[in-house]
């Protein structure tokens, strides 16, 4: 069986934090899975998924821009995003800087910065479809709404902070907090998407 | 369904260290103006540091250097819509208390303005704002993580336009770890007990540090870094980040130099990816030999 390669987008942000994440998501999963980080054209070829980490979201778009793979990471069948990341993905963004551009991948709406500066950050526990987890929002984006082909994993207070997209036979997954920083019970989640995607039966122990 | 009862908790170390986390990989630009801190955004800055005046002037004029005017900081939070982070004077808690008021996304309790308090830095686990602090070798690193900073840069030498100061300390704070480390694979509590004692903190600190084999928080170069090259050697060398001072509005075309330092620090171990972004870059700051400087500020807050 091939080997499966998840990337992080590894210009800025806490990539090492995802890329911890995801390794031991696989090793829990017990799947033989490559985890690279991305940065050239050359590391996103036969990428079986991508992970956008946390960071600023105006300071990835002109990374990507620049190098020239913003248009080659549309390609990527299976995208996880997470706060930045979830703004990377998402069709519509509020308060994004003039020159600032978006994947558009996802049929939902964000707000930047919508909770406020750093000290209204916050941290909370929260129920998702996977399971409670402690959630940590730092200078969060706000989901206002999502279109009807969005499935919801999570809610925090009524606001959506947590969902997927399976369209043309891509999956997409966005949330507003860092998983990587608590749990890696999004990470599994995601690899068991991709092995869906790849038509890979996991040998699941839980 | 989903509906979440918990308590939301705000200001816990996780969510401080936590931004600095975020900021990693990433470019920290000193800025005076609301079109400076719109140059260092459309850049790729990931935060700016809202100043009256970059190092290189406060230098040049002397004198007492203090936080900068809140009118001068509110412009520059409505100017961006990445972190705005600003500088208090060391030891002055009021002063963070009033950046804090302001909602800046990050408190630089700074060796840059003048030291306001001789023996104690600011308390800073009694804020809910994160705090960076700047460090010449770990023992520094370690007492201002245990007053509660939340991220680490190196003093360097600030305004000086010479990187040969923050290298020191990149390499000083490294050699402290590898020691620790050291201590620890032979099991040498004394040793280790006794680095407790000499950097004035907590056993539990020392022991945490040799076992992560780093800081456990996020730990920037600052100080004298000047073009993309000097950026991209911060980064090989090992920190997690840049902040620049003086080096983008000081330099002949801060526009074509502050891009060119963010791509240089997001392609660090690409040679010729530095090369690239070196190109008509125009003059750099000037810099000056660090023996010529009648005031070191990197001396100062230790």
């Amino acid at each position: 069986m091939k080997q499966l390669k998840i990337g992080i987008l590894a210009y800025h942000g806490d990539v090492e934090e995802h890329l911890e994440a995801a390794k031991n998501a696989a090793k829990k999963l017990k799947q033989n899975i490559e985890v690279i980080p991305v940065r050239i054209k050359e590391d996103i070829i036969n990428l079986a998924g991508l992970i956008i980490p946390g960071g600023e979201s105006t300071t990835l778009y002109k990374l990507c821009q620049r190098e020239g793979i913003f248009e080659q990471i549309k390609q990527v069948k299976n995208i996880f995003g997470t706060c930045a990341g979830a703004i990377m993905l998402a069709k519509t963004v509020d308060n994004k800087t003039p020159d600032q551009k978006t994947l558009e991948l996802m049929d939902i709406e964000i707000d930047r910065n919508a909770y406020g500066r750093q000290n209204d950050s916050f941290e909370t526990e929260i129920k998702t479809e996977l399971g409670n987890i402690k959630a940590v929002f730092i200078r969060a984006p706000r989901i206002k709404s999502v279109g009807k082909n969005i499935k919801v994993l999570a809610k925090n207070q009524d606001e959506v902070i947590a969902c997927e997209q399976r369209i043309n036979g891509n999956y997409y997954l966005a949330l507003c907090f860092h998983p990587e920083l608590t749990t890696t019970i999004f990470h599994e989640y995601f690899i068991k998407k991709i092995a869906g995607t790849f038509n890979l039966i996991l040998t699941l122990d839980s | 369904m989903y509906k979440n009862k918990f308590k939301q908790t705000k200001g816990t170390f996780r969510l401080k260290s936590g931004l600095a986390q975020m900021l990693k990989g990433g470019v920290i630009m000193d800025v005076t103006t609301a079109a400076q801190a719109k140059i260092a955004e459309e850049a790729g800055a990931v935060a700016v540091m809202a100043l009256e005046r970059v190092p290189s002037d406060i230098r040049a004029a002397g004198g007492v250097a203090r936080m900068a005017d809140p009118t001068r900081i509110i412009e520059i939070q409505q100017s961006v819509t990445i972190p705005v982070m600003a500088k208090c004077r060391i030891g002055h808690f009021v002063e963070a208390q009033v950046l804090q008021a302001l909602e800046v996304d990050f408190i630089d309790e700074s060796e840059v303005l003048t030291v306001a308090d001789e023996q104690f830095h600011i308390n800073k686990s009694e804020f809910t704002t994160p705090f960076v602090c700047g460090a010449r070798d770990l023992g520094e690193a370690l007492r201002r993580i245990e007053e509660g900073a939340a991220m680490i840069r190196t003093k360097g030498e600030a305004g000086s336009g010479n990187i040969v100061e923050a290298t020191r300390h990149i390499r000083a704070l490294q050699s402290g770890i590898l020691e620790l480390q050291n201590f620890l694979k032979r099991n040498n509590q004394k040793k280790l007990r006794e680095k407790a004692v000499e950097y004035k903190v907590s056993i539990d600190l020392i022991r945490k540090v040799a076992k992560l084999g780093r800081l456990p928080v996020v730990n920037f170069a600052a100080g004298g870094i000047a073009t993309p090259a000097d950026a991209a050697f911060c980064m090989q060398l090992g920190v997690d980040g840049v902040f620049v001072g003086s080096g983008i509005f000081k330099s002949s075309s801060p526009t074509k130099m502050a891009k060119a330092i963010v791509d240089s620090v997001a392609h660090f171990s690409e040679p010729l990816k530095i090369a690239q972004a070196s190109k008509n870059l125009g003059e750099a700051m000037v810099g000056q030999e660090i023996s010529t400087l009648t005031t070191r500020l990197s001396q100062r807050g230790i």
